[in-house]
């Protein structure tokens, strides 16, 4: 039985493998604070939020379209939500403190007798989720909860429920335990059995008076060794139906986790977004378009990772850049491009994950992998090979790129002079874009930047961030052709005046 | 057609065989190493006598080659690997057998070595009989074995095996422990509990749990608590225990002699086949020699020392292939040349190569057309002591007295860097001396040597030289060549590397 409440069909593995520019993604967009404001002080929704956010990047349409509806009903449903996840992670909390099956524990009958009792705190957990889906599930609409709750009906039915806590009382063996053998190598037992004692058959032969032949010997009751014999015999009889019991509270607790680790992913969602409408900040379920199409639109979006950290509204941004496969990001400095670019990964990412976004609309084509090419801090002993390693981690990413991926670069191969720099960047994404990869490229490479708006290609947006006569910056990026200059005197002028 | 055995078409050919001890001139031509290779992980075959044991008659090597070649064909190595397996697991059993304790046991084990031993035989000679045999040895050995699995030993064997380990597969039984007391009796139609459980929590199954199975020490021997419950197993089904111990008095000599002795002998192709297969399979040949024993005109194509291209494989380095060939009355190759440029190697190659085919083995090589020595003499110099030249010069000559003395025409000698103890013009005339000696008995020698002019000593001897890289002569190809002895052109190549020839000295010194 699955959860299937992130994908159709199968579970959501928090430990899967993140793509290898995770760290980048992290630090570059500021993924850190998001994932913080998701976790709410649980360090278990943030490490599912950074896994769900960071493995989303593979998602199809459906998936992300079949989450947003997961999440709508979670926000319009968060008590209930809540409810259910904590009866799984509640469960999995006393197995997890439960000793046995470690490996220092191989002792059969104390795996048995565990997971018995495992079983048993298993058998609550899961009649409280029937309880739940008999009373509430009319107030969830989303294809993944619907038949979520179809399935706890169909699968844990009363009488299902009496089976399970049956079969556990039996597990005790109120009658003692019977084993069946075969003869193994060498005549020595073998294929040991538990079986059940058939109450039936018995009755019968009593009443026909039919007793099966059998021989009894007892060992000395001084004789340790044949004493430790006899129960390293009863070990191997039960070894089985231990193994058999503790494998389905591995499988139950399996199925428990896997609630815990998907409602842990939409939790986390449900307190970011309380957080952003408390603040009176705008937030949206964005709209994808199939990766093949060159869509990127949006109306006041923002850079969310700056918001959390001031704590106050930010300076949105409007873009159409629909039909744009190079954006080129130019002007002033301290004008707020880095903050745009991030914006724009941010947003591609949660967009994929299936998050909302945070801005008043946002539409935005699918990619095949979000990469950042941001510069990294000076690292003064190494300042001859600053090119060297932007260069090597271009060659990294160029390994991964495929057709319609993203790649968000900030100032990059600004560590040579300009002509050098406007030679290695004309060339390298002339490539990429033949290559079909989507391109955000703030610079100060005029001579690059240049060149290719003035190719006055239909795939290319220049946009620059807005200063004003005076000299003031607006935090406004606005359509125009790139700039020689980088207002880079005006700071000069402000920090030496 | 008698089967003799299939390493000896007749009792003749394994006079003396197997040789007590190693050949001397085993650890001169690393053939120590190459035994030693060829019979790791089989030493329960105890095989290395059969290669200390070179044969003496040219049918006997040819027997023996035609074996090899059928052993060759994958075919018939797996029919005969799989009889291997299944005969070293009877002899496990039966050593069980008597080694355990308990009779019920002890009789267990041997009823199993038993229809282990059936199984290989009857196999063995269905998957014969079905195929295309050609050699003498598997044929004969194939007519024995259809003779032995159709007599009525073999078939009763076959019938009483497959009947008693019937009966024992279908003996159940429960137990039941209560505190001290153990009760045993035949089982009824009771449900098994772990099925039941995992069909109670089978839709909670997503791919493999982990196992939670204890492991137990699995002792081949019984304790008393399990030899006790065996005893009540045995009253609970007397017919099948009495059967039981009777099949084991009336079939107590099962594993026939002549049997026994084909699955080891057979391991001596087996071995040295999967010895050169990965060796193969860089891309070096192998091929069955033309062997006489009276042409002198002996060639190779292609080989290479055996040892080392197996010492490579680990390196994975690969050894450079040399020919060797001689025709005419030409008898004597005198290998000449820079230092470590492979004339020892080819020294080997040269004698292996020769001793291999004596065994009936395949050699390194294209093509190879090989003399069948009565005796093989190596002389390689030992390690240098400088306190005890005299004796050394003195060792040298006695050695070569006793092998000349000897040696006859139909011999092999192998001299590496002899009489090196002395000043180089004793060393040239010594050398000379022992030249005539080896010119007179007409005999196939292999002379590594520095001292150069001595292939011009005898119109027997051919001279062989170990090439240099032309432009760096500091690089050694490890090829031997035909060509005469010429240390000047080597020479000159080192000038020309550092600049120091008349021309290129010339030009750096500025008039």
């Amino acid at each position: 039985m699955k959860v299937c409440l992130m994908y159709r069909g199968r579970d959501f593995d928090p430990g899967e493998r993140l793509p290898w520019n995770g760290p980048d993604l992290m630090q570059d967009l500021q993924l850190d604070r998001v994932f913080g404001a998701m976790a709410a002080g649980d360090r278990f929704l943030r490490d599912v939020a950074k896994s769900a956010a960071l493995s989303g990047l593979n998602n199809s349409l459906d998936i992300i379209l079949y989450r947003q509806a997961v999440l709508r009903d979670c926000l319009n449903n968060s008590p209930l939500v809540r409810r259910i996840y904590k009866l799984a992670a509640d469960a999995i909390e006393t197995r997890r403190k439960s000793y046995w099956g470690s490996d220092v524990s191989t002792y059969p009958p104390s795996i048995l007798s565990g997971a018995v009792e495992t079983l048993q705190i298993f058998l609550g957990a899961l009649t409280e989720l029937r309880t739940i889906a008999d009373e509430d599930a009319g107030s969830f609409a989303s294809e993944g909860f619907t038949q979520f709750f179809t399935r706890i009906k169909r699968e844990i039915s009363n009488d299902y429920l009496g089976e399970v806590q049956s079969r556990l009382n039996e597990l005790k063996f109120p009658e003692g335990v019977l084993v069946s053998a075969r003869l193994g190598r060498g005549n020595k037992g073998t294929n040991y059995t538990v079986r059940k004692p058939d109450g039936e058959k018995g009755w019968v032969r009593r009443v026909f008076g039919r007793r099966p032949e059998s021989y009894t010997f007892r060992i000395g009751d001084r004789d340790e060794t044949a004493a430790r014999i006899l129960s390293e015999l009863n070990c191997r009889g039960i070894n089985l139906v231990a193994n058999a019991t503790a494998q389905s509270a591995e499988h139950i607790t399996s199925f428990l986790a896997s609630l815990q680790n998907e409602l842990a992913f939409y939790l986390g969602c449900v307190n970011l977004h309380g957080r952003l409408t408390d603040a009176g900040e705008p937030v949206c379920f964005p709209l994808p378009a199939p990766a093949g199409e060159r869509r990127l639109s949006f109306e006041e979006l923002y850079d969310l990772s700056l918001a959390l950290e001031m704590q106050k509204p930010v300076v949105p941004n409007d873009v159409h850049a629909d039909g744009k496969s190079l954006v080129l990001i130019t002007g002033a400095n301290k004008g707020g491009k880095t903050t745009f670019i991030r914006s724009v990964g941010l947003a591609q990412v949660m967009m994929q994950c299936g998050m909302f976004v945070p801005a008043r609309s946002f539409s935005s084509g699918l990619c095949a992998g979000v990469f950042t090419h941001f510069r990294r801090k000076e690292d003064v002993s190494m300042e001859s090979g600053k090119l060297d390693e932007e260069l090597s981690r271009m060659s990294q990413i160029a390994d991964r790129l495929a057709a319609n991926s993203l790649v968000l670069f900030n100032e990059a191969f600004a560590a040579t002079n300009q002509r050098e720099g406007s030679e290695i960047a004309k060339q390298i994404v002339r490539a990429l874009l033949e290559r079909r990869v989507k391109v955000l490229f703030v610079t100060h490479l005029y001579p690059f930047a240049h060149e290719f708006y003035g190719e006055g290609m239909a795939e290319v947006l220049s946009l620059r961030a807005e200063r004003t006569a005076d000299g003031t910056r607006t935090y406004k990026l606005i359509e125009e052709e790139p700039l020689e200059t980088s207002y880079g005197e005006d700071l000069y002028t402000k920090i030496f005046k | 057609m008698n089967f003799e055995s299939i390493l000896f078409e007749t009792p003749e050919d394994r006079t003396g065989i197997p040789s007590p001890e190693m050949p001397g001139f085993f650890v001169d031509l690393n053939l120590d190493q190459i035994v030693a290779s060829v019979t790791k992980g089989k030493e329960e075959y105890d095989l290395r006598a059969f290669f200390w044991s070179p044969l003496r008659r040219l049918g006997a090597i040819e027997y023996r080659q035609e074996v090899m070649r059928e052993l060759e064909r994958p075919d018939t190595a797996r029919v005969i690997v799989a009889f291997a397996q299944q005969m070293h697991n009877v002899r496990r059993y039966l050593a069980r057998a008597d080694s355990l304790y308990y009779p019920l046991q002890k009789q267990r084990w041997f009823l199993d070595a038993a229809e282990v031993y059936c199984g290989a035989v009857s196999s063995l000679a269905g998957e014969l009989s079905a195929a295309d045999v050609t050699s003498r040895g598997l044929a004969a050995f194939r007519g024995y074995l259809r003779d032995y699995s159709n007599s009525e030993l073999f078939k009763s064997l076959e019938k009483e095996t497959r009947e008693s380990k019937t009966e024992l597969a279908d003996v159940e039984y429960c137990i039941r422990i209560k505190g001290k007391s153990v009760t045993v009796r035949r089982c009824e139609s009771e449900a098994d509990l772990s099925a039941d459980v995992e069909k109670t929590f089978e839709r909670f199954r997503q791919g493999e749990a982990r196992d939670y199975r204890a492991r137990f020490a699995e002792p081949v021997e019984m304790n008393e608590v399990e030899a006790q419950i065996l005893e009540l197993v045995a009253q609970l089904y007397p017919d099948t225990f009495d059967a039981l111990r009777s099949y084991c008095e009336r079939h107590k000599d099962f594993p026939d002699p002549t049997i026994v002795a084909f699955d080891r002998e057979v391991q001596f192709y087996v071995a040295y086949l999967d010895f050169i297969r990965p060796i193969r399979a860089e891309g070096l040949s192998f091929c069955y020699p033309v062997v006489s024993d009276t042409s002198k005109e002996i060639s190779d194509l292609e080989g290479f020392d055996l040892a080392l291209a197996n010492k490579f494989l680990s390196d994975s380095r690969q050894v450079v292939c040399n020919d060797f060939h001689l025709q005419g009355k030409e008898r004597i190759l005198v290998v000449s040349g820079p230092n470590q440029g492979g004339k020892t190697t080819f020294a080997r190659q040269f004698g292996q190569t020769h001793y291999l085919a004596s065994l009936g083995c395949p050699v390194p090589g294209k093509e190879a057309k090989l003399f069948l020595f009565d005796k093989l003499f190596t002389h390689f110099e030992k390690e240098e002591n400088v306190e005890d030249l005299r004796s050394k010069l003195e060792d040298d000559l006695v050695r070569i007295h006793d092998i000349l003395s000897e040696a006859t025409p139909r011999s092999i000698i192998i001299a590496n860097e002899i009489l090196t103890s002395t000043t180089l013009n004793d060393a040239v005339s010594l050398s000379k001396n022992v030249m005539g000696s080896i010119d007179r008995l007409d005999l196939l020698c292999l002379w590594v040597t520095f001292v150069e002019e001595l292939a011009s000593c005898s119109d027997k001897a051919v001279s062989l030289v170990s090439l240099v890289v032309p432009e760096d002569p500091t690089l050694r190809t490890y090829k031997i060549a035909r060509r005469p002895g010429d240390g000047i052109s080597y020479a000159a190549a080192i000038a020309e590397k550092y600049g120091l020839t008349y021309g290129a000295l010339k030009e750096r010194i500025k008039p």
